[in-house]
């Protein structure tokens, strides 16, 4: 075990783990931030999805040693009062059905906007192609982004 | 304006009381299915078993406390705007409360068959119908005035003198007032609420990462339990060694069970990397099946008389005999796992007084009572609490990790959560059963004479729907069904059986056609003709109906047009769920790959409750259908399963989900589920459009494995 310091959502924690310990599990775990969602552990599902210093990451892969002090973005911090853009875009469409893949594709659809602010139809999916949806809302998603982006 | 009985034989569906806190508390039975008055002849037990409650409190609260879990079908939402249109309230002003599991109140606890909007429309609109007449009733008496000269709107009652009063105000009141024999339910074309399109109540919670799923709950003190089970179906635990485990910082114990081992951790990863760290010895039990067992003995039983045919109209050998061609095919699909992007997971305590089990579960009433045997504990010392679902597809209709967590609880007396890995989920699952099915047709003049359906399934007893289309439409017509037993464990996957024996059927039927010379819409519509005016045998599907949305599909879709410059396209339609869907999917054909560009979808599900809600199910379960259909691919080898990761497992991913353009038909006839049914049609319809591309028919899922060349 080991002693680290993390900066989430704008605020400093200490946590004591395993160096091998991915951010996913100490985000869960240890600061119940539960809104990340564990989905496959090898990031192929995208449910863990966060930004690191603003890039969309898989938590689920990412061992808290290699955190450092950079800046770490949970679903929950996204926007302060869950009114980003495409929080807003995800009312508007009811995207959701089951839910639990959400928060991981509005985190990796917030990377993608910052990047490119006005993305193709082709450019979203590319970029939301390692994010699963089981229920298949995708194309509500796409809609949805879509309409973030206009509002951005 | 139809008026129902709120009552048979004196004995009533709704018991009334006043609410604790003040207000009015109206018990109901969900399952309850009262057709207008003239029509009520038999009522079914459970018809007055109270399982809700629709409670109206003095601080202008209304809660439907109801037992439907929700699994992303959105019941929650829907459910609200049924009560809240007969009860003459805003349906921002409803909410639905998930009652815990509480036999004594509650007795049909289940979500699964897409039953849960069916069986519960008439039950809700008459508890809300009831509530707005016993708050009229109640005014109307303080007034000294005709009940009849009152009016509701938005939770405010009205008479002609001017005198006003809310529901919130009356409702104590009310509770003091007979429950009414008959009441007023709305005519649908005065609905105001059902219809429109309204956004899921859950929202909030989900776009921010609250804490809604099962994986969220936490307890002080909760240990996370990782499991190691057998690798493969068919062996059993000989001896383990857990030195390792316990060295592993966080791990707190070590408890085998059964064939299982248990590792108790104060973290997840701490748990999961003490399984990782466990090493076992393991021997034959039973059989170690492998795919290639299942595939030669279910082909060796499609050409298997069976004792009984399910279903047997005139004579289709002496048919064939005659025939001027006999079509025959084989059709094949692998086993599936769920694949709920949230993993099986449980937590339980277990206690001298007490077992407490919270999660997600879509039968927690069954589940129970297993527990309880399964503990020797009385079923009211066992509570279940059901927590939001990160999907469902049937995987959560089997408790066996209800049981596991009970069980590891039981043993180490500790509040623990079992915690499925991905891989875990993937390997111990209650899988879709691989199954086969033979056709074969028999052509005369013409027409299809004689048509002959073998099925054979993995533990599926009866792999067939005798009865569906194109039962009744043929004078010569016999379905048999064969089972292969085997240890895997199997269960319902969304839309049972019927997931890949409509498109089996669905392509089969195109081939026909084809060897007709005839147009695959005409095809059917000539089939159903013959259902409607000249059916042979017992009809159990509405011709009409399925003709409504075949016509609606092709109407929208310019089925009769050619298509645009490299685009083909393909029909399908099939029942099931008591909802009749038709498809038309377009394809191309990218880099050798099909590409499903566009899908046109007509359906026929009774009144439509919340078209939002309801497009949304439509899609996602042609984007299901699609992908299974498509990509979804399970082997077993020794009884080990071939695959448990995403890496391996391919689901359909964005780039391969396409438009859907939805279209209702216009109905006042009772809802029907959407969960289900526009999963069946999806593979016949993208099947048949491969053929027009490449002329080659496919008979085996998934697509992708065949070799597809543009042709």
């Amino acid at each position: 075990m080991a002693n680290y310091t993390i900066k989430v959502n704008g605020k400093q924690h200490q946590v004591d783990v395993d160096s091998d310990t991915p951010l996913l599990w100490v985000l869960r775990d240890e600061l119940n931030l539960v809104g990340t969602k564990y989905g496959c552990g090898i990031a192929r599902c995208g449910a863990c999805t966060v930004h690191l210093n603003g890039n969309a990451i898989r938590s689920c892969s990412l061992p808290i040693s290699a955190a450092g002090s950079q800046e770490i973005t949970t679903i929950e911090g996204l926007a302060e009062k869950a009114d980003h853009a495409l929080q807003n875009a995800w009312r508007e469409h009811d995207v959701p059905q089951c839910g639990y893949c959400q928060a991981g594709q509005i985190m990796n659809a917030a990377a993608l906007l910052t990047r490119n602010p006005n993305p193709s139809d082709k450019d979203i999916d590319t970029a939301m192609q390692g994010n699963l949806c089981r229920c298949g809302t995708y194309n509500k998603i796409k809609a949805a982004i879509k309409s973030a982006a206009q509002n951005i | 304006m139809s008026l129902i009985n709120t009552q048979f034989k004196r004995r009533s569906f709704l018991k009334v009381s006043a609410a604790s806190g003040g207000g009015l508390l109206l018990g109901f039975s969900l399952t309850v299915s009262c057709s207008p008055a003239d029509q009520v002849k038999n009522a079914p037990a459970d018809w007055f078993d109270i399982n809700a409650f629709l409670k109206i409190a003095s601080n202008g609260k209304i809660t439907i406390m109801s037992p439907n879990p929700e699994i992303g079908q959105n019941v929650k939402t829907s459910m609200p705007m049924i009560v809240a249109e007969e009860l003459d309230v805003a349906w921002e002003d409803v909410i639905v409360e998930q009652a815990p599991l509480n036999t004594d109140a509650f007795t049909r606890q289940v979500a699964g068959g897409s039953q849960s909007i069916r069986q519960s429309w008439e039950a809700l609109r008459m508890a809300g119908a009831t509530a707005r007449q016993m708050l009229v009733n109640a005014a109307a008496k303080k007034w000294n005035v005709n009940a009849k000269d009152c009016t509701t709107e938005a939770g405010v009652i009205k008479d002609k003198n001017g005198n006003s009063i809310t529901y919130a105000e009356i409702a104590q009141e009310a509770s003091g007032m007979e429950v009414p024999e008959q009441v007023n339910l709305k005519d649908p074309k005065d609905f105001k609420i059902i219809g429109q399109g309204k956004g899921n109540v859950d929202m909030e919670g989900i776009i921010t990462g609250q804490p809604l799923f099962g994986l969220d709950f936490r307890r002080e003190g909760m240990l996370r339990a990782a499991v190691m089970r057998p690798p493969a179906f068919g062996l059993k635990l000989k001896s383990f060694d857990d030195t390792e485990a316990r060295k592993i910082n966080g791990v707190q114990d070590v408890v085998r069970f059964g064939d299982k081992v248990a590792v108790l951790a104060s973290s997840t990863w701490a748990a999961m990397k003490g399984k990782n760290a466990l090493t076992a010895e393991w021997e034959e039990d039973t059989m170690l099946e492998s795919t290639q067992y299942h595939d030669k003995e279910l082909r060796e039983l499609l050409y298997k008389k069976a004792e009984e045919p399910k279903r047997k109209d005139g004579d289709v050998e002496a048919q064939f005999a005659i025939a001027d061609k006999v079509i025959e095919k084989v059709y094949e699909a692998p086993f599936l796992p769920h694949n709920t992007l949230e993993p099986m997971n449980f937590f339980a305590h277990v206690t001298p007084q007490k077992v407490e089990l919270i999660g997600p579960i879509q039968t927690p009433e069954w589940t129970r009572k297993r527990v309880s045997e399964f503990l020797g504990r009385p079923e009211k010392e066992i509570s279940i609490d059901m927590t939001r679902m990160g999907g469902g597809f049937g995987r959560r209709l089997y408790g066996d990790f209800v049981l596991e967590a009970a069980e590891i609880s039981d043993k180490s007396g500790k509040p623990i959560q079992v915690v499925f890995s991905r891989e875990d989920d993937m390997t111990a699952g209650t899988y879709r059963p691989g199954s086969k099915y033979r056709f074969k047709a028999g052509l005369k003049d013409g027409k299809m004479t004689a048509y002959h359906l073998v099925g054979a399934g993995v533990n599926m007893g009866n792999a067939t729907r005798e009865n569906n289309f194109p039962a009744t439409a043929m004078p010569h017509y016999l379905v048999e069904s064969h089972e292969l037993k085997s240890n895997i464990t199997t269960g319902a996957w969304r839309a049972p059986i019927t997931n890949f024996l409509a498109y089996a059927e669905q392509a089969f039927l195109d081939e026909v056609a084809e060897e007709l010379g005839k147009d695959p819409v005409d095809f059917r519509l000539e089939l159903f003709d013959q259902a409607k005016n000249n059916p042979t045998g017992a009809l159990e599907y509405d011709v009409d109906k399925f003709v409504g949305v075949i016509k609606l599909a092709a109407e929208k879709s310019k089925w009769k047009e050619p298509a645009e410059e490299g685009i083909t396209k393909g029909f399908s339609a099939y029942y099931s769920h008591n909802s009749y869907v038709a498809e038309v999917a377009e394809v191309a054909f990218e880099k050798g790959n099909p590409i499903v560009k566009k899908v046109y979808c007509a359906v026929d599900c009774g009144i439509v409750i919340n078209p939002l809600a309801a497009i949304n199910q439509i899609e996602g379960g042609i984007v299901d259908g699609i992908g299974h259909a498509l990509f979804g691919d399970f082997a077993f080898y020794n009884g080990q399963p071939q695959q448990n990761n995403f890496d391996q497992y391919r689901l359909i991913r964005m780039p391969e989900a396409p438009p859907i353009e939805v279209f209702f038909v216009e109905s006042h006839n009772h809802p029907t589920g959407l969960g289900e049914p526009t999963l069946p049609p999806a593979g016949g319809a993208i099947a048949n459009a491969i053929y027009k591309a490449t002329g080659k028919r496919l008979y085996k899922q998934p697509f992708m494995k065949e070799k597809i060349v543009l042709g």
